[in-house]
């Protein structure tokens, strides 16, 4: 996790650090246990494939909480996120080697906060874009100290 | 009304209906649980002696953490048979949660569309769920698209 980035340090168009994941079957277990999101899609194989799937899929949801992290990595633990979108444009499956990335795309100051908007993504094995999303932070100032 | 096999006036009629709140008594170890399972070590989540010297004071839940925290049952307006996917959610944040926090889940559906896709027909499931804390203040809300086909 890196250090809290002051706002004013913050360019439109930096990019943050890269987040890398790969899932094993066991972590999509784990993560139907913790969410109690315990639809089959994401660990029975035949299930998957009634459902004309080719296999077993990422749950969305943990994509979500990735590119949540990707940002809150980044932001350290005296950011505050705002918001967090993602879309699953595209599906996910274990054992691929995963990577969450992100882009400021604009800074300002709104009701007294130093905000950055990111547009987040993730990344499949073979660079496509699966997952789409955007996020605001709200960042230190050095002028409000 | 548009012609569709799957779009019903049940569901128009549905949208806007909140459900029964939900409460939750947040666990430290549930926190703890859900942030290995996504395998995200920030303190704020996993080290309750350095979360308390940050701003939080204490561990805090990740942001995805309401996932968790199931809202009652929305009013059963769509089959069962219909298969379910994920389409993607919009999050927004206004206050932490802290263990020992009770957090009160309400969801509502905010609209159903269909839509020609790859697998025929589909149906876009739109709800927003709201989360509030012991103090009656919103903590997040989320909202859901889901396909179902």
């Amino acid at each position: 996790m890196g250090k809290t980035p002051y706002w004013e340090d913050v360019q439109e168009g930096m990019a943050i650090p890269d987040l890398r994941k790969n899932a094993s079957t066991q972590q999509l277990v784990k993560y139907a246990g913790s969410s109690l999101d315990w639809y089959q899609i994401h660990y029975d194989l035949e299930f998957a494939r009634g459902n004309k799937l080719d296999g077993l899929i990422i749950h969305g949801a943990l994509k979500n909480a990735w590119l949540g992290q990707v940002v809150t990595d980044w932001m350290g633990t005296e950011g505050m996120l705002r918001k967090l979108s993602v879309q699953y444009r595209g599906m996910d499956v274990p054992n691929d080697p995963l990577v969450c990335k992100g882009v400021v795309k604009k800074k300002y100051e709104q009701g007294g906060h130093h905000l950055a908007d990111l547009e987040i993504w993730l990344e499949n094995g073979k660079g496509e874009k699966t997952t789409p999303g955007e996020a605001t932070v709200s960042l230190p100032s050095r002028a409000a100290r | 009304m548009p012609e569709s096999s799957i779009l019903t006036e049940e569901m128009l009629k549905a949208v806007g209906v909140e459900t029964k709140p939900a409460t939750y008594e947040i666990e430290k170890g549930h926190i703890r649980r859900f942030a290995e399972a996504i395998g995200d070590s920030n303190i704020l989540f996993t080290d309750e002696k350095a979360a308390r010297k940050t701003r939080y004071g204490s561990l805090i839940a990740p942001p995805t953490f309401f996932r968790a925290l199931l809202s009652s049952d929305l009013p059963p307006v769509v089959s069962e048979k219909l298969r379910k996917l994920d389409g993607g959610s919009q999050w927004e944040y206004f206050e932490p949660v802290h263990p020992g926090d009770r957090i009160t889940v309400t969801a509502k559906y905010v609209s159903f569309t269909t839509r020609q896709g790859r697998m025929g027909e589909m149906l876009l499931v739109v709800v927003e769920l709201t989360y509030k804390n012991q103090f009656d203040e919103v903590a997040a809300t989320q909202r859901t698209t889901s396909i179902r086909y």
